[in-house]
Formats: C-alpha cells, structure tokens, sequence
C-alpha cells in the first residue's frame, strides 16, 4: 500500500486507521473490511444470483409458452427428476417461481443493489475513511454469502426445493404432506432467510450510523447527495420491518418442527386430522408483508437514489426540487409501513381493514408522483450527457410511471378483487420494482464502475444492453396486463388444461420471446463487465464530471480513501452549469466565492 | 429439432449483436478516435434519436396490444349486479392511467430527444420551484381522493352483507387439495355446524350430522345458483389457503383453513344467457377456431382430439396450493329459480347418504363373514388426492 498514509494520523476522523499493517491477500481480497471491496463482493454475489435467478426465470417462461413440451435444456438444468424426459413436471415449476422470486428479490435486489452501492458510496460521498464499524460489515458480507450457499444448495435436495411461493404462506409451506417442497427443502429457504435477516441487519445499522455520525466536515444533512439519503432510509425500513420477517420465519420453523399451531390450525391432509388448532394463516399473512411492503421499498429507493445521481449529473442541470425529493422518500419511508393490508384485501381479513389500507395505498401514489415529475422536470432544459448510466436512469422513470400507474387500479380493494394473483399483478410488480429497480442498478454499475475498477465499462455494448433490454422489459410485461385482465390466474403450471383461457396462449409464446432474447442480451452486460475488469479503458479521475465527493479521490483504491486530508464540503451536490462558474460543475468541495449565491432552498 | 431451433436463435442473436455493435462503432467515423468511452455529441444524437424512437416503441406496443387483446372479457358483461360497477370503476380507472401514461412517457423520451447534450449547449440552472411541486402534488391528491371514494363506496356495498334486510341464500364453499365441493343449506337456509375432525367417509366435509340444521344439508360436486337472489357463500378450506375466484362474476375470496370467510353476490345472467352474448360467442369461436388446430395435430400424431368448447362459468383457485393449483375449478350453472329448485330437489341429502353408506358397509362386513367376498374398498376410498403423494 502507498505511503501516503502518514499525516493520516492527524485526522480526527481515522483514528482506527493509524496501526495499518501490509495486506495478505486473504485480508485484502477475502475477508476484507475495506468498504470498497466489501461493495464488490456484494456486487459478484449478487450478479451471480442474479443469473441464477434470471435464467430460472427463461427455463418457466418456456414451459408458459410451450406448455408441457419436451426441451433438451429442461433435461439438462433440471434433471430427470424435475424434468422427465425433458417435460418439465409441475413441481419443478412451482419450485422454479419460488426460487426465482427469493433470489430476485433479496438476494440480488435488496442485498445486492443496497449492499453494493451503500458500502461503495456511503462513505464517499460522505467524506468518511470507511464504514463506522468495518468488521461488522465483513461479518454481514459473509452472512449474506452464507445465505446464498444456503440458498443454492437447497435447490440440490431431495425432495426438491421450497415450493410454496416466495410468499411461502403456511400450511403449505408448513406441511411436506401438501406438498414436496415443504420438506428439507423449506428448512432450508428459512434457514437461509433468516441468516439474510442477520446480515441485512448488521448491514443497515452501519450505514445509519455512518449516514449520522461519519459526515465530514460541511456536510449537513440537507447537502448529502440523494443516493445518501435514499440508502440512509432505506437502511431504517430495513431495520424496522426484516426483525418482523424473522419472527414469522421462527414461528414458522417452530410450527412446521416443533408442533407448535401458531399459524395452523382445523387440517384435514392425506386421510387424517392434524393436531394443530388455533392458528391463523391470516397472521402468517399480516407479518410477511409488514415486512413484504416495505420490502418493496427497500428494493426501490436506493435505485431512485442512484437514478437522483446519474440523471443530475448527465443532466448537467441540477436535480429537480431537492427538498421535495427528500420529503418524499421521508413519506414513501413512512407510507410504506402502513400499507401493507392491501396484499391482503381478499384475505378474508375485516372488510373495514380494506378500506383503511385501500385509503393509506392511494396516498403512497402521491409522493411518487411528485419524484417521477421532479425527474423529468430536471431533463426540461438540460444538457443531457446519455451515457449507458443515463439511459437506464431515464428507463427506471419510464417504468417506474408504467408500472406504478397500474398500482392505482390494485390499490383499490374494489377493483382488487378481481385482478388479484393474476398475470395483471406480476405484470405490475416487476416493471415498477423489478425492471425499475435492475435499471436503477446497472445505472449504479455503469456510473461507478470506474470507480470500483479503475476502467470504463464499453459505451456502445452499453448502448446495445439498454435498447434491447427496453425493448424486451416492455415486450414481457406490457402484454402481461392484457392476459391478466382477461382473468388468467399466475403460478399456474399450464394454461391451457382447460379451455377458458385458450385464446391467450399466443400472448404468452411472444411474452417468451421478449424474455428469451432479453435474458441473452445479458450476456453482453457480463461479457462487457468481466472483460472491462482486466482491458477497459483506463479511467481518468472523473469521468462524468461529477459534484459528488467520491470522484475527489484517486483512482487506484487506498485504505482510508483519500491520501491527505479528508476533503472539506462547501455546497450541495448539485451546482451544474451553475451561472458564473466557468466549468458545468462545481464540486462540493470548492468553497463558495465571494458573493455568491445560494440558489436552492 | 428443439436443440436446433435454439442454436439458430442463438447463431441469429449473435449476428444481430454484432451488427448493433457495428452501428454504434459506425456511427463514430469521422470522428477523432475518441476512446474515453464517454458519450459524446454524435452518442448523444444517436441515442437522442433512439429515445424517440422508444417512444414509438411504447406507443405500438400499446396500440398493437389493445387492438389484438384489447377485448377485456371481464371489464364488460359482468355476470353479477356488483360487477357493474366494478367495471365501470375500472374503466373511469384504466382510461385515466392511460392519459397519463401517455402524456407522462411522452415528455420523458421528448425531453430525451430535445435536450440531448451538445458542445456549447448550457443547461438552465433551475434547481425548484414551490408553485410547481404544489400543482403535481395537489392535482394527483384530488384524482385519487375522488378514486379513492368511489372505490371504497362500492366496496362497503359489496363486501357488508345485511343477512337480516337481504335474506341471501346460504351455500357453503368447500375447498380441498385439489377440487371443490359446495353445501346448500336445505329448507331452513341454514348450515349445519361443521369442522375438519368429523370427516368420515362419505361425510367428506365434516359436517355435525347431530346438528338439526344439518338434517336437511345438500352436498354437491358442481354450483348451481339462481339468477336475480343475493347468494352468500360461507368459505372454508379443509388443507391449505385456495382462493375462491369467480372472474365473471367479480368475485374472489380466500379460503383459509381453521375460519370461515365470506363472499357475497347476486347473478344476473343464467349460464345460456352468458352464452349468447355477442362478446362470448365471438370469443367461444375463437377458442374453438384454436382448439381445432390443435385437434387436428394431436389426431395426425395418433392421440385423441379435443371436444369443442362451449361456455360455462367455471370456479377456479387463485392461490398456489400444490402440485395441481392449475387445475383445481368446479362448473357453476345460473339458471332461473324454477330450475335452481327442481335440480336442488333432485339432489339426495347428506344424511340420507351417509345412512346408505352405513348401511352398505354393514352389509359388507355381513358378506365379508360370509364366504362369498364382495369388494368394499369403493366405499372407503379417500378424496384427496395428497393421499397419494409420496409422503416422506
């Protein structure tokens, strides 16, 4: 390491840096507690989950399109258990949804976008050395490790792996008798879940206090960047609502191991009564999506918080309505813990419920109104700088107005009755928190990917990786909500046993197509990454003429993050093209000239 | 074949991907090898090019899908009085997020295009504005809030059931792996008390065969209803959570085992009326027009061909409940009330059939004393189809 550390020592901010000894390379590379490896640890983990996930996703989307048909990849990634004769069986199927929507959701979406971009950029952008604890980030990066080996080996047991929805509502995912999935293969989802839980947790309380009390000199809390603030938070929600999962997680464990009805009760499966009586399905319910929902933004803020950001910066123009952007994730933040019901509106919980959570969901559409038009109030006039980063900024407003719309008709326990659990909801979901949140993730990785490797990822693989995914995100789903409305119930094996919804079937062969061709145009994103790893152009310090603080440090990656001292912080992060600066930017550490203006609020 | 198909659309998709590379590279001639992998002008005018582009992309797409699947067969033509003003509901709703979509989509790919980067262009320092953020948050806050009335309105209409003012009949929804079964409330239109530790044999529902309100209790394996009376379904699940969804009637429930759920609607049109409407004969052709392509191709490859269809509302679950959730429903019959009569009263009551059942295996245990073995097991066979899944 360089021996630029020296006058380290005089910092008030380090003084846990100072005993800096040479880095093996089982310190340096393994088990690290520098936050900028840390970040690409979670980013690997996360993008080979996330190919995991996906490809799940294409293996059913072929059995949806061509119903039961024999296929030589079937035989080859399921086996002859899953797949005799290379026909998919319906438990495979059900196993391959559930799986898919675990890992999509957690394991790529909330570990590894959160994961990856609040270790890189909350300390700097904060102006801080490291994380405020580098040890428990080490130990919440390896829990989340942990889970994953857990997770995938689970798809290797016997009798097959968890089966019963990534909702995994009891009993079925509580009795092996209802169905196979619920055996070894369930322990294991909520062992893995559980160890998630843990190093979600320790993750989130670090960025808290490193968001509270890390802050360098200057940097109050109405001048951290928007990606600070989402991640801060969505580190709160997270604290907040993953200890009530873990509470359903271990009742559930206790129902289905130790005989206890807390979620059980009057069942009559495979010609005998069970013991249990007086459990509830319905409070299984309730505590899954207390943290279900706001789950939903915790996947969904930090990529508004990177979109914040990237839009700002390409823009050339400062983001739109700063303050409001804050007042609405604050509301989104509070919203979200009370609108959870709505999952729930034909759960046969109390009708007056419905209405309370009908009313709480509606009120959430507001303050994402106010974020979707601040984004596109902040491109009116700009100067716009479209990098691969900008596009897929631009791509996450578009979907996340598509899909957000729709939210309007589900919101609404009326109309819910009819369109709830089928292709209309799955529709919904993943363009407003799946597709928007993976396009505010590969914003992040094509913005910072010179700064996490020190070379540029290519531009025009860049460019070909969004259009192609565009184009196909809306092939798949715009078409979704037609089926849905039409009345075809998701999570069916085929959908065409019997004949009512026959006419929908080629909606669904070209809904394969899009997701076919879109799931291969991701190899180019993991050709162009791993490859800009070792031959990408080499980067200068800051290519995109950002404000923000992390581009004031040197390219190569020291411990501690700048070599002198910790950058001082004058002005917010958003003085592009500001008048009377010669140059369109004007980072935040440039202090204010005589006279001049504050022109935000 | 399938191998081959997949190596073409992977050979096809390679080529496809090198070419977009070679436009993009393409579109960099003439220009000073510029390597630093920053967009630049030309970039900026290309892709500028593209959002607009995009943005037609967004708008065939939704053309080519409302023109193709855009007959909604559950926003019109609801079979039950509540549904239509769920339809109308849904369409006041669908046509408003469609003006905004397009509205919204348009300014975002526009801006895009019109404001993409160029050298010496300046962008305007404009960072808020208060009476801005005050319009598109207060216009969203009235649109929903007047939604939002509506909705809850119909809501508390269909979801609060007078039973006392109302006087609906009473029928009871009974879900197993993997099928249903509905109970009819007889004379007295009130259910029998019931619950999962009284299944025994031909009693598959666990019905208190002690209660008097269960003397005169029907169990059936297909739904008949009425049209034009208020129908209240008392909900129950005997495993796992199922859901009671009934699309054409706009009616969706959980069963949920251990509690008794509810759902109540009223039909308006018999299962013959649903079948002339202009909309269901043109969708019933169509299926069928597919059905017989289909037919054809299985009958040329030896195996049996498929029935034409013809329409019936159909029962379904709507809630993953195991291996064959995807085939779980039950026919549902409307007809007028002279026929709801006749059909219930031809039905055998519950009681009467466990008595013959009891009577029938009392006679068997007799010949089972007696030399000559008859076969009993017919009589005991289960329900479930569980029973049959390899249990660990």
């Amino acid at each position: 390491m360089s021996h630029a550390h020296d006058n380290h020592a005089h910092d008030h901010h380090d003084d846990h840096h100072e005993h800096h000894h040479k880095d093996t390379f089982i310190t340096k590379y393994i088990f690290s507690i520098d936050h900028k490896m840390i970040a690409k640890q979670y980013l690997l983990t996360g993008i080979f989950m996330g190919i995991i996930g996906v490809g799940m996703s294409l293996l059913f989307r072929l059995q949806l399109a061509w119903p039961e048909q024999s296929f030589k990849v079937f035989s080859f990634f399921l086996g002859e258990r899953m797949a005799p004769e290379g026909v998919m069986t319906n438990e495979a199927y059900l196993s391959l949804i559930t799986i898919h929507g675990t890992i999509m959701v957690f394991f790529v979406l909330t570990a590894a976008l959160s994961g990856t971009f609040s270790n890189l950029l909350i300390p700097l952008q904060l102006g801080a050395r490291d994380m405020a604890s580098g040890f428990l980030n080490m130990v919440s990066y390896w829990l989340f490790f942990l889970s994953s080996v857990i997770m995938v080996v689970s798809l290797f047991v016997e009798s097959g792996p968890a089966s019963a929805g990534w909702t995994i509502y009891p009993p079925l995912s509580a009795l092996p008798q209802a169905i196979a999935g619920s055996g070894l293969g369930m322990t294991l989802w909520l062992v893995s879940m559980a160890v998630f839980i843990a190093a979600s947790l320790m993750g989130s309380l670090n960025y808290i206090v490193t968001v509270i009390n890390l802050r360098t000199k200057g940097m109050t809390m109405t001048r951290m960047p928007l990606t600070i603030w989402a991640f801060f938070i969505t580190a709160i929600i997270g604290v907040i609502s993953f200890p009530v999962l873990l509470s359903a997680a271990l009742l559930l464990i206790m129902d289905r191991s130790f005989g206890t009805s807390f979620f059980l009760s009057d069942i009559y499966l495979a010609g005998e009564v069970l013991n249990y009586q007086g459990g509830s399905p319905v409070l299984f319910e309730h505590l899954f999506w207390f943290l279900g929902h706001p789950e939903v933004y915790i996947i969904l803020l930090p990529a508004l918080g990177i979109t914040s950001e990237v839009i700002a910066t390409n823009a050339r123009k400062p983001i739109f309505g700063y303050r409001a952007m804050i007042m609405s994730i604050l509301a989104i933040a509070f919203l979200s813990t009370i609108v959870w019901g709505h999952h729930m509106f034909i759960s046969g919980m109390n009708p007056f419920l419905g209405s309370v959570f009908t009313f709480t969901t509606l009120l959430i559409a507001i303050p994402s109104a106010v974020k979707a038009f601040n984004y596109i109030t902040t491109l009116w006039k700009g100067n716009l700088q479209l990098n691969p980063a900008m596009l897929f900024s631009i791509g996450l407003v578009s979907t996340f107005i598509t899909g957000g719309l729709t939210g309007i008709i589900l919101g609404d326990s009326t109309l819910d009755i009819n369109v709830h659990d089928t292709y209309f909801v799955v529709a919904h979901f993943h363009l407003v928190m799946g597709i928007s949140a993976l396009y505010g993730m590969f914003a992040g990785i094509y913005h910072w990917y010179p700064k996490m490797f020190g070379r540029m990822l290519n531009k025009n693989l860049g460019y070909v990786h969004f259009w192609v995914t565009a184009v196909c995100a809306y092939g798949v789903f715009f078409p979704m909500h037609f089926i849905g409305m039409a009345g075809l119930p998701r999570r069916y094996y085929t959908n065409t046993n019997f004949p009512l919804f026959d006419d929908l079937q080629d909606v669904n062969v070209i809904i394969t197509v899009f997701a076919l061709v879109g799931g291969a145009f991701q190899l180019v994103f993991i050709y162009n990454f791993f490859s800009s790893i070792f031959y990408g152009k080499r980067t200068v310090q800051n290519p995109w003429r950002s404000n923000t603080l992390e581009w004031t440090a040197p390219i190569e990656h020291i411990h501690g993050n700048w070599p002198g001292e910790i950058p001082e912080v004058h002005r917010w992060p958003y003085d592009y093209s500001k008048p009377g600066h010669d140059e369109d930017f004007v980072p935040q550490n440039v202090p204010m000239k005589p006279g001049e203006e504050v022109l935000h609020h | 074949m399938t191998s081959l198909l997949v190596l073409l659309v992977l050979v096809l998709l390679s080529i496809a991907l090198w070419q977009l590379t070679k436009i993009f590279d393409l579109t960099q001639v003439g220009k000073q090898s510029d390597d630093t992998q920053v967009a630049n002008d030309n970039d900026n005018r290309v892709n500028g090019y593209l959002s607009f582009g995009f943005l037609a992309f967004i708008y065939l797409i939704t053309i080519f899908c409302l023109v193709n699947y855009g007959k909604f067969p559950l926003m019109s033509n609801a079979a039950s009085v509540h549904g239509k003003d769920v339809d109308q509901l849904m369409w006041i709703s669908m046509i408003l997020i469609f003006i905004v979509q397009t509205i919204t989509q348009a300014l975002l790919f526009y801006f895009s295009y019109k404001y993409r980067g160029r050298k010496g262009q300046v962008a305007t320092y404009f960072s808020d504005n208060n009476k801005l953020e005050f319009i598109w948050s207060s216009i969203p806050a009235l649109v929903l809030a007047v939604l939002i009335f509506f909705g809850l309105y119909s809501w508390t209409d269909i979801m609060f059931v007078n039973e006392k003012e109302e006087k609906p009949i009473i029928i009871e929804v009974y879900a197993q792996q993997f099928n249903w079964k509905v109970r009819y409330a007889g004379d007295d239109n009130v259910l029998g008390k019931a619950n999962v530790r009284l299944i025994e044999g031909v009693n598959s529902l666990g019905v208190d065969l002690s209660d008097p309100n269960a003397q005169d209790d029907i169990v059936a394996e297909e739904m008949h209803l009425p049209k034009g009376r208020k129908v209240l379904f008392k909900i129950r699940s005997q495993d796992v959570l199922h859901s009671f969804y009934m699309p054409h009637f706009r009616a969706q429930m959980n069963c949920v085992p251990g509690m008794v759920t509810q759902f109540a609607f009223t039909p308006s049109m018999t299962t013959s009326e649903m079948r002339e409407t202009k909309e269901m004969t043109e969708k019933v052709a169509n299926i069928n027009q597919i059905r017989e392509a289909k037919s054809k191709k299985l009958v040329a490859e030896g195996k049996p061909g498929l029935d034409p269809y013809q329409f019936d509302f159909l029962l379904l679950c709507n809630k993953i409940c195991g291996s064959s959730h995807y085939n779980m429903q039950m026919k549902v019959v409307v007809e007028s009330e002279a026929d709801y009569k006749k059909w219930l009263k031809e039905k055998t009551k519950l009681v009467q059939s466990v008595k013959t059942a009891v009577a029938e295996e009392a006679a068997a245990k007799l010949a089972e004393s007696n030399p000559a073995k008859i076969d009993t097991t017919s009589v005991k066979k289960d329900t479930t189809l569980v029973a049959e899944a390899p249990t660990k």
